[in-house]
């Protein structure tokens, strides 16, 4: 092995690192948002009486979950613009990650949903309250708490998959590692700091995650 | 008590309730009659229709067939006639069913504010007062995990009384109870059958329904077979299942 390691080229160019992890953990957060929000409202469509809300959903989880996330967001980013659907690199990462989490996600939450006793609902109901409030006040919190270290593994995914939104530029750290690449031939140096960069950034979302659990759901249980 | 109450209306009646789950026939053409203040405990075997009963009241059910007015109220099915008679009927669960990411005090809450739009301060007030009464007002601010069964179910009574309902409907509030802690949650319930209160009891706890009931109604298959005064129900039940029935119950007490 004759090759000699040397991080300099690459520790010249740490801001540019620096902000592209920015770009990922922005890509990341803004993608789990959505993700949060398809997966909720999804769910609430996923467990109505109507068959008319039902259906798609049903329809959309599975082609999302068949379908390799690579395709998914060159859909996005090459197909819908011949329908008049424009949108840049970021949105269309946002989006793409925030439909694939989505789907996910609501197969989770709706396990939790489903964990929480009917007695729970039917007291709501004695109590006057409507299906939107019950839903709301009363099941989603114990229902996500019920799921929290899936739904939080599931966004672990989704922040390591913001990598392949690379392929259509968008600004995050595995582009950057690549143009880096590109200039200083520094191959092993530069994917060696990336590496170690997601591993930090993960790290700081668990940190997050458990933050939020111990602020959200401070209550006990038995 | 029976007598002064007569001539006014009933405050919960049900002409010929059927009521079906797929081709089971779980409640067999059911009429019943309460009036403001009476107290009626509600018997049976297992699966003869108690539940079903006491939860079509609230609309926890649906009926097939019949009637059933709360209050002047028809209870048609529409969101209004439910939501109508929701506020008037309170009800306790055998499981409590408290909510265990809120409070005692928000559990309390919750319904006077979203339900009847009061303001917070109104509804601690009320709940206050209601978790005093329940005499339970010192652990407001802990959780249900970190209560007892007994505390638990007096937090649960607590609760529907603060929407001040006319009616309270309890469904073997405490059969899932620790034996020790049945005294508490009873006494709770005496006490606010003192105060007035119509309620309809399913229970098993015979010395509440002697103390307590104007009325004791057996059940079984779905059909109302007897009801009489406690008195009268205990010494002399006339038809064979229902001696049947106290025979086991009182054996086992
Ligand atoms: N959701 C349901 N679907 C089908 N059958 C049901 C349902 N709920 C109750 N039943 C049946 O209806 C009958 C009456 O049930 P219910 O719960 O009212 O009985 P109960 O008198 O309260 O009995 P227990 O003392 O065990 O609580 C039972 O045979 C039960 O199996
Ligand atoms: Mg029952």
């Amino acid at each position: 092995m004759s090759y000699r390691f040397d991080f300099g080229a690459v520790l010249d160019r740490a801001p540019e690192l620096l902000w592209a992890s920015l770009g990922t953990l922005g890509l990341a957060l803004a993608g789990m948002l959505l993700a949060l929000v398809i997966g909720i409202l999804g769910v609430v469509a996923r467990t109505s009486k109507s068959e008319i809300a039902r259906t798609p959903v049903i329809v959309f989880v599975e082609v999302v979950r068949n379908t390799p996330f690579l395709v998914q967001i060159f859909f996005i980013y090459f197909a819908l613009p011949l329908m008049g659907i424009r949108l840049n690199p970021t949105v269309t990462a946002i989006m793409a990650l925030g439909i694939n989490g989505g789907a996910y996600a609501i197969e989770i939450i709706r396990g939790g949903v489903e964990s929480v006793s009917r007695g729970q609902i039917e007291a709501g109901f004695a109590l006057g309250l409507h299906k939107a409030d019950v839903f709301r006040l009363i099941v989603l919190k114990p229902a996500l708490r019920a799921i929290y270290p899936s739904l939080t593994s599931q966004f672990i995914m989704l922040t390591l998959t913001t990598s392949v939104c690379t392929s259509i530029a968008a600004y995050e750290l595995t582009s950057a590692a690549q143009r880096i690449e590109s200039d200083t031939f520094r191959s092993f140096e530069v994917y060696f700091m990336v590496t170690a960069i997601y591993l930090v950034i993960s790290t700081m979302m668990m940190g997050l995650f458990a933050l939020i659990s111990r602020h959200y759901f401070n209550y006990p249980t038995r | 008590m029976l007598n002064s109450a007569k001539d006014h209306p009933p405050l919960i009646s049900l002409e010929d309730v059927q009521k079906w789950y797929g081709a089971f026939h779980a409640l067999k053409s059911i009429s019943l009659s309460v009036r403001k203040g009476e107290k009626i405990v509600l018997c049976g075997p297992s699966g003869s229709g108690k539940s079903t009963l006491i939860r079509c009241i609230n609309a926890l059910e649906t009926i097939e067939e019949g009637t059933i007015v709360v209050e002047g109220q028809v209870l048609d099915g529409s969101t209004k006639s439910i939501d109508a008679i929701r506020r008037e009927v309170g009800m306790v669960f055998q499981s409590f069913n408290l909510f265990p990411h809120m409070t005692v005090l928000q559990n309390c809450t919750l319904a006077p504010m979203r339900v009847r739009g009061a303001s917070r301060t109104d509804a601690e007030r009320l709940a206050r007062k209601y978790l005093e009464r329940v005499r339970i007002l010192d652990q407001a601010e802990k959780y249900p995990a970190q209560l007892s069964g007994g505390q638990q179910q007096r937090v649960a009574i607590a609760r529907a009384l603060c929407m001040e309902p006319k009616v309270m409907l309890f469904d073997e509030p405490t059969s899932a109870l620790d034996p020790e802690m049945v005294k508490e949650v009873l006494d709770t319930m005496i006490g606010l059958a003192r105060d007035g209160m119509t309620m309809i009891c399913v229970t098993h706890e015979m010395g509440f329904a002697r103390q307590v009931a104007d009325r004791v109604i057996f059940m079984a298959s779905g059909e109302i077979i007897e009801e009489a005064e406690p008195e009268v129900f205990f010494k002399s039940p006339k038809h064979e299942r229902t001696k049947t029935f106290l025979g086991e119950i009182l054996a086992h007490h």
